[in-house]
């Protein structure tokens, strides 16, 4: 099998191909559930979902980027149960990193 | 039971972008530091804009300029394609969650909304279906006008590229990281509710321990859901 070379169109081809894989991501979620019963064992882990996605998520991003990171989202979380603002919460947590980061840490 | 498809309204798109207005200045710190990276690889200003036109996935975005290379082979387009799939498979479990509220709607419909779907509307997404809400122009005002937004200041950023050379010094790597993190408390429903979330995130630290790349997310994520599925047993 012969293709061409794809190099001169290489960057639109790479972009392309980026898109359908995200695409497939986007749809296969949604597609696959329509399949499974929604028995009450689903719905719970359903419930359990997005909680979860969000601590598999930052968890390890944590990890990854250090003591500064979780000092910083911890002021954010802490930020949002006293104001509920997102945009504070964004504010504190990169004032925080920022600020940590200057000192070397 | 969610039966009937609730119509998608105008003012249900205008309540989705009053929700994500407070989400935009963190993705435009986001898009402009993915304009200066792709500006940096060599990227032109419109493959660099096509580019959060067509993925709209940042965190993937930036991880492929890991990768950008000036030469192409076609082994090297698959293997980014599926690095972006690895990145991106937390949407295929997003757009699970939220299924129930999909449903009822048109395939046509989800097929185009969908393209649309990314962490903010997912997020604010969540949120309005758990408070009650069934109005599918929340997510799609939310997630249009994130699409524009992204897709304008990545050319800016790329315009800027110098200014913004140490992303890193801002903290813009924990812009998308600071927004899961606070959904937490809105999405707070008692310990009991939190016990699968901590699952999630002990066995997402132990595969990331174990195993390269992002499976972490999927891992954690499906034994949190999991959990979930299971708790009421013991009750």
């Amino acid at each position: 099998m012969t293709l061409p070379d794809p190099s001169a169109w290489g960057p639109i081809l790479t972009i392309l191909a980026m898109a359908i894989a995200t695409y497939l991501c986007r749809i296969s979620g949604v597609v696959l559930m329509g399949f499974i019963p929604l028995t009450p064992h689903v719905r719970r882990g359903l419930a359990a979902l997005p909680g979860s996605i969000i601590a598999a998520t930052v968890l390890p991003l944590i990890e990854r980027l250090g003591l500064a990171a979780a000092v910083a989202l911890l002021a954010a979380v802490g930020s949002m149960v006293l104001r509920r603002s997102e945009l504070l919460a964004l504010l504190v947590g990169m004032g925080v990193i920022a600020g940590l980061r200057a000192l070397g840490f | 039971m969610d039966n009937a498809a609730v119509p998608v309204s105008g003012a249900g798109m205008l309540l989705g972008i009053r929700k994500v207005s407070v989400l935009i200045p963190g993705i435009i710190v986001f898009a402009v530091a993915f304009g200066a990276a792709a500006s940096a690889k060599g990227m032109s200003l419109i493959e660099a804009m096509l580019m959060s036109a067509l993925v709209y996935g940042g965190v993937s975005q930036l991880v492929a300029m890991e990768l950008w290379r000036p030469e192409w082979s076609w082994g090297a387009i698959i293997g980014l394609a599926v690095v972006t799939a690895t990145v991106n498979a937390r949407m295929i479990l997003q757009g699970a969650s939220l299924q129930p509220w999909f449903a009822p709607y048109s395939k046509t419909l989800n097929a185009w909304h969908l393209f649309f779907f990314t962490d903010a509307n997912w997020l604010i997404g969540t949120r309005y279906h758990a408070e009650g809400g069934r109005d599918l122009g929340v997510l799609i005002g939310a997630g249009l006008v994130l699409w524009a937004v992204w897709i304008l200041f990545t050319g800016l950023g790329h315009l800027l590229g110098a200014l913004v050379s140490d992303p890193r010094a801002y903290g813009i790597d924990l812009v998308m990281p600071i927004f899961f993190a606070a959904m937490i408390v809105p999405l707070w429903r008692g310990r009991r509710a939190a016990v699968p979330w901590v699952v999630a995130g002990i066995v997402a630290l132990v595969t990331a321990k174990l195993v390269d790349g992002y499976a972490f997310i999927i891992v954690g994520s499906l034994s949190g859901a999991l959990v979930g599925a299971l708790a009421d047993d013991a009750a």
